[in-house]
């Protein structure tokens, strides 16, 4: 019933390596099913097509140092976890979703929120616990939402998020709405029961959802060798009759094509896809952890492949990318940086007469 | 002192229909799935085999399989797909078999249902229906004998509702569909054979805001809900015997909590026994007795009673289960406690139980 393949990992390395050239992006990653997208189809792999997807992860990158700055001045407090490194993912995927999917994400989620186009302002005064937050301050950098956008969610428990990706799929299939589910989540939570659970559901009701595991090689500080019996998480996936690859998740251009077409297929009804993208976090789990789990080494040779400078490479390579232009996406994106903060420490806070709102909707105070 | 809202038990309708809790409970599914399109139900076998305890019985022959779905023994991902559904626009009610396998999905009532309005700003309300059976009393050993609605009604965003009656199992669903808000509906195992009288259609909508006053009286009174309220009835019956006129508030709605209809009650009695099937350690019925001592001490004539299961698994023989759980006698005997030697002496026997215990009797 369902489009059950051999995933296709070859070619798609774990290791980290020089940048490199197009071997992500390249063929064999398309599920038997979808129409694969044409390679030099023009509106989408346009130069300036490319250039958004580079200022985009650029813009993720410098939110989050910025956020390091704002928490170490203690502007920003709570637990904190940075993307720095995984940009690729978010913004690869997110380019091949429509306004019309819905996302859900982890407690990893300022690149999932801002690729997904959540005003960095928004992103911003919620970590700073403002009212002008794009979860009025009730979520901080864990729970980030914006209905209007359909994202459902930074979720800090590993893995629950899954079911209610699941759930968003299943009406849209019982009201015939052809818009895809997009479910961020960690290695981490693949050895979860919320994972299996969903995972064996949507496999088993053809629901829309777009699985895309962002493999970072670690829960926490456990390798994925020491909490997974078999590492190939995408041959696993497979194994629930749900069609399953793994991408180079280092590759923005990889990432989306795999994406799209992963989505494409979702959206035509081939049932749940899952992506399984190899990635790697260059900073230390969360503001709290000290890092003593990875060899120094290991993520030097990561940092080599960061996904921002292989792509301005590739761009600078094709002569579509200018040292100009690049200054002007920096200067833009530090402008925006910039206003957000600003705006964030102008934003009135919320006073402690609504404690209790929104809690439940009726508005009135939570009535135990 | 608030004022008294007694609600009398229901009025005789002009022409009533007999029917059984479990078929009221199936009469009101059917009737939200016919109201309202967005409607549907999922949960462990509530298709095929027509619900474990028989409640969805014929809905699958006439909704089909997309709105009586079958679920996988998932329960996390289950009540977690309803919750992504009620979000995308839908009206699930969502059957989790009983409140023991609830556990399993207690990250996504909790950290999910209860959680995402608030953490959302105001966003994402929930507007979910989940329902499964409670207690004990059917010689089903510890692991399928919980009475778990008190932790649940400690969890704020969520409303919890306890029908004990025909017409409550009847016509509680309805309004729980039109919260915006999740509801979680418990339904007592031992209730679904009972039966009583429905009034004819149209039907009054069930409030959810407030306790009843199932028999009104003067002396003391008894205050519970759920697989309880049968049972203190039954003492209510006895202490009349006695000449004691017990009033019996069935809570119904164990959160929100309605502080005025069991405050209401006590002022008029200046005394309370509550009856709960949890344990007595944290209960709800210590919330309960916290409440009144906090808002109605100067109108106690007595320490408040509580008679709750006692605090061990619950036990599959018969006789230790029956002694592990609120009984007749037991709630008699704490009546008695209340009203004190002069007013009614307690027989010799019936001081000796347990505290904690509901006592064999
Ligand atoms: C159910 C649950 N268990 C434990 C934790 C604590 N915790 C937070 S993140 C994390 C590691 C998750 O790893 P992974 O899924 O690979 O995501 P990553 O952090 O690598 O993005 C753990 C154990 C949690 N938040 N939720
Ligand atoms: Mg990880």
């Amino acid at each position: 019933m369902s489009t059950t393949r051999t995933p296709r990992t070859t070619g798609i390395s774990h290791t980290p390596g020089p940048a490199h050239g197009a071997r992500g992006a390249s063929g064999g990653t398309a599920p038997a099913r979808s129409r694969r997208p044409a390679r030099d189809d023009p509106a989408r792999r346009s130069a300036a097509h490319r250039a958004a997807l580079l200022e985009s992860m650029l813009g993720v990158r410098r939110f989050e140092e910025r956020c390091v700055e704002l928490y170490s001045a203690a502007r920003i407090r709570g637990f904190m976890h940075l993307y720095i490194g995984e940009e690729a993912v978010a913004t690869g995927v997110c380019a091949a979703l429509t306004e019309d999917d819905a996302v859900v994400s982890t407690y990893r989620d300022h690149g999932h929120a801002l690729a997904r186009g959540i005003p960095a302002e928004a992103v911003m005064a919620e970590m700073f616990g403002r009212a002008t937050g794009c979860s009025r301050g009730r979520g901080g950098s864990m729970h980030l939402f914006d209905a209007s956008r359909r994202f459902y969610g930074g979720n800090a428990i590993v893995a629950g998020g899954l079911p209610l990706a699941a759930g968003l799929a299943l009406a849209d299939r019982m009201t015939s709405r052809s818009r895809v589910t997009c479910c961020f989540f960690g290695d981490g939570a693949f050895a979860e029961g919320e994972f299996h659970e969903t995972a064996n559901l949507a496999a088993l009701w053809r629901l829309p959802v777009l699985f895309v595991c962002e493999n970072n090689l670690y829960a926490m500080g456990t390798a994925l060798a020491r909490h997974q019996a078999r590492t190939d998480l995408a041959l696993r996936a497979a194994g629930y009759g749900m069609a399953a690859w793994a991408v180079d998740g280092m590759d923005v251009l990889a990432v989306e094509e795999a994406a799209r077409s992963a989505a494409e297929s979702v959206r035509g009804g081939g049932g749940p896809h899952f992506l399984e993208m190899r990635t790697y976090r260059f900073r230390a789990h969360s503001m709290y952890d000290p890092d003593r789990y990875r060899d120094k080494a290991e993520i030097a040779r990561w940092k080599e492949r960061d996904p921002i400078d292989a792509l301005a490479v590739r761009l600078r390579a094709d002569g579509t990318l200018t040292d100009r232009a690049f200054a002007g996406m920096e200067r833009r994106v530090a402008g925006g940086i910039d206003r957000a903060v600003a705006a964030a420490e102008a934003a009135p806070e919320e006073p402690p007469e609504d404690l209790l709102t929104y809690v439940t909707s009726s508005g009135e105070a939570s009535r135990p | 002192m608030t004022a008294v809202t007694a609600r009398p038990a229901t009025v005789p309708p002009a022409t009533a229909s007999r029917t059984t809790y479990r078929e009221a409970m199936r009469e009101a599914l059917r009737e939200a799935l016919r109201a309202d399109d967005r409607v549907f139900l999922m949960g462990e076998d509530v298709g095929r085999y027509g619900g474990c305890f028989g409640v969805s019985l014929g809905l699958l022959e006439e909704f089909g399989p997309e709105r009586v779905r079958d679920a996988p023994l998932s329960e996390s991902a289950f009540v977690g797909a309803g919750i992504g559904a009620a979000l995308a626009g839908m009206r699930p009610v969502v059957e989790i078999m009983t409140v023991n396998f609830s556990l399993l999905a207690l990250d996504q009532i909790l950290n999910n249902a209860a959680t995402l309005l608030h953490m959302s700003g105001g966003q994402l309300p929930v507007p979910l229906v989940v329902r499964m059976t409670t207690g004990a009393g059917r010689q089903l050993a510890a692991q399928h004998s919980h009475s778990l609605e008190g932790w649940y009604a400690h969890i704020p965003g969520l409303r919890v509702l306890a029908p004990a009656t025909v017409a409550d199992a009847r016509h509680m669903l309805a309004p729980a569909l039109a919260d915006p808000d999740p509801v979680i509906i418990f339904e007592h195992g031992a209730l679904y054979g009972t039966s009583g009288d429905l009034p004819a259609d149209p039907a009054p909508a069930a409030d959810l805001d407030h306790a009843a006053v199932r028999r009104p009286g003067t002396d003391v009174s008894l205050v519970t809900y759920g697989g309880s309220l049968p049972k203190a009835l039954a003492a209510a019956d006895a202490l009349a015997e006695h000449g004691v006129s017990a009033e019996v508030v069935d809570l119904r709605t164990l959160r929100p909590l309605d502080d005025a209809t069991v405050g209401g009650s006590v002022a008029r009695t200046h005394r309370a026994v509550v009856v709960d099937e949890g344990w007595r350690t944290g209960s709800l019925s210590a919330e309960i007795s916290a409440r009144l001592t906090e808002r109605h001490f100067y109108d106690l004539d007595a320490p408040v009673e509580r008679v709750c299961s006692a605090e061990v698994p619950v036990p599959y023989a018969h006789r230790l289960e029956e002694a592990a759980l609120p009984q007749v006698a037991g709630i008699v005997a704490a009546a008695r406690r209340t009203l004190g030697p002069d007013v009614l002496p307690a027989p010799g026997a019936d001081g000796a139980q347990a505290p904690g215990a509901g006592g064999a009797g």
